[in-house]
């Protein structure tokens, strides 16, 4: 069904289409319109499931773990503090190897106080174990919900997946979407049935004790499975694509005009969009400009972005994100990406964004210039 | 691709506003995007949203800064926003108001700017002074950028479930979309 929705609403949508059966909530500005639709479907029986008022983001995700032990699939939604009050729990999920779903509206971190958007909440968690996810449009955040479970459930993955919506400059955004039909969705992504199960009848135990002779292995097993869902990611982008007509680039990186690119914009998220008009206006003046969007941080598409940087002369990397002290952390991922090339295109690496500043059409257009003039990145301000 | 930007008080529904031209839009078979200026959400505080309007995809995500249509919700904020800041050459604004363009300070050059009494409409029809809904009626009727039908699912859709609510709306929006009909066929070059 088609019909105009924001993006936080468009997620709802999806949670309902995957038959999720539990949803341990609290709710936190700008995620807050997620559980909001979500209690409207359970309390109006469009959704079979248990909404579970927990008393904090730390209660929410603990209680998922119960949830997805006990076989039900889960879904809960943050933003900002309150995904950084879940953290104790976010590597038991990975590391118990729970294909837990998770929307972030992101949100800049406090303090000072800010409600906005930027990356430095879902970032910050990105060595914890999950599946990262960025989505650019109310659609993408819809379909990537429901990839999401494919991938997270898939037999060689089992890991938790973040669904991440730029905060308010996309969670809050009325735009088109297409609701698929729930047949249609049940045949894509079938029942939950994970192979172990918490069941009295045949007891088994999780997250017990394991000493230096085995961690290791336990994290190696954690990598490989981060590895595999390369590929899953791939194949439910393609297998999602074939029925339903519509795909995001592989799934891991989506470009934009890049065939004969000699000059890139890289990015996540929302800011991708003002990226393709960008790109647009400068194709128009003969600059051979394109756009490389990352849709996954976790696993970091390593070898697509070799590919891509190969034929390029520079690429302007903007980060809505800072680790204080250093730079942002994609350009520290792209940088450490590229080093393997012989030849490198210039990086010039932009802070923009942060705490709800808008990106303007305007700043994307000077940090790809200032690329071509070799000059470094700043901040855009 | 059409943008609209949208000045009202907190509590007067400009958030709605943009979202009703968005769905309208939709329903026109176009793509649309409405989304708030992110600012503090008070009781009575100036607010912006904004609405773009297109007949392919919208590949930006930026505010509007440069409108070509802007809406003002409530005559007082022209004494203290600069409603007409970046318009378009061209450019029209509606203003919410009982009083003249020109006795509001509306006398750029660039642009045309209209006012029509939504509240007085609002008012006699619904019974109450919400004048987020009845104002696309006026903007549609002057720029023809979305049909009466498309305003009417716009409604409809909104106020799902409440057909009388619904239809006072639908009421305010008809009279406004004719009355201004008839003021853009003199008026309005496009």
């Amino acid at each position: 069904m088609r019909k105009v929705e924001s993006a936080a609403a468009a997620i709802a949508e999806a949670v309902k289409l995957c038959d999720v059966k539990v949803m341990p909530m609290y709710p936190i500005t700008p995620s807050t319109l997620i559980p909001e639709r979500l209690s409207e479907f359970v309390n109006n029986g469009e959704m079979d499931a248990e909404m579970i008022h927990v008393e904090s983001e730390h209660s929410a995700a603990s209680a998922m773990i119960g949830s997805i032990l006990c076989g039900a699939r889960s879904f809960t939604a943050t933003a900002s503090q309150g995904l950084a009050l879940m953290f104790e729990i976010l590597p038991i999920i990975s590391g118990l190897r729970l294909p837990a779903v998770m929307a972030v509206a992101n949100r800049s971190l406090s303090a000072p106080l800010n409600i906005w958007n930027d990356h430095s909440d879902s970032v910050s968690a990105r060595d914890q174990g999950w599946i990262q996810l960025y989505a650019e449009s109310a659609q993408e955040a819809l379909d990537t919900t429901i990839q999401a479970y494919k991938i997270a459930e898939s037999g060689n993955v089992l890991l938790p997946v973040m669904v991440c919506i730029d905060g308010f400059t996309l969670s809050h955004v009325y735009e088109n979407i297409d609701v698929p039909e729930r047949g249609e969705v049940d045949k894509f992504l079938p029942a939950f049935a994970p192979e172990y199960a918490l069941d009295p009848e045949k007891p088994l135990t999780f997250g017990p004790i394991v000493f230096p002779d085995s961690f290791m292995e336990f994290k190696k097993a954690q990598e490989e499975a981060m590895e595999n869902s390369a590929k899953a990611i791939a194949k439910a982008n393609n297998d999602f694509g074939k029925m339903f007509g519509r795909k995001y680039g592989n799934g891991l990186v989506e470009t934009y005009r890049m065939d004969d690119a000699e000059h890139a914009i890289l990015g996540i998220g929302t800011l991708c969009t003002t990226s393709r008009s960008v790109v647009d206006k400068l194709r128009a003046n003969k600059i051979k400009a394109g756009m490389i969007r990352v849709r996954c941080l976790r696993p970091f598409p390593k070898e697509d972005l070799q590919k891509l940087a190969k034929k390029l002369k520079t690429i302007a990397v903007i980060d809505r994100h800072i680790s204080l002290g250093f730079e942002g952390a994609l350009a520290t991922d792209v940088k450490s990406a590229l080093s393997e090339l012989r030849k490198k295109p210039f990086i010039a690496c932009h802070i923009a964004g942060l705490g709800g500043r808008d990106i303007t059409e305007k700043h994307l257009e000077f940090a790809l210039k200032q690329g071509m003039r070799k000059k470094a990145g700043g901040w855009l301000l | 691709m059409k943008e609209i930007r949208i000045h009202g008080r907190g509590g007067q529904g400009a958030v709605t506003t943009s979202q009703l031209l968005a769905i309208a839009a939709f329903h026109d078979g176009k793509r649309a995007q409405a989304f708030p200026a992110f600012g503090v959400e008070r009781r009575g505080a100036p607010v912006q949203a904004f609405t773009r309007i297109s007949e392919t995809e919208i590949k930006t995500r930026q505010q509007v800064y440069e409108p070509d249509y802007v809406i003002v919700l409530d005559a007082s904020l022209c004494a203290s926003v600069d409603v007409a800041e970046g318009i378009k050459k061209k450019g029209l604004i509606i203003v919410n108001s009982d009083k003249d363009a020109k006795e509001l300070g509306l006398n750029g050059k660039n642009y045309t700017a209209h006012t029509i009494n939504v509240t007085k409409a609002a008012l006699d029809l619904i019974g109450k002074p919400f004048v987020n809904t009845g104002i696309i009626g006026a903007f549609a009727g002057l720029t023809k950028e979305l049909s009466l039908s498309a305003l009417e699912k716009a409604i409809d859709e909104r106020f799902e479930g409440k057909a009388e609510v619904a239809e006072k709306n639908k009421q305010v929006i008809r009279l406004l979309y004719n009355q201004c009909g008839e003021i853009g066929k003199c008026k309005i070059k496009k």
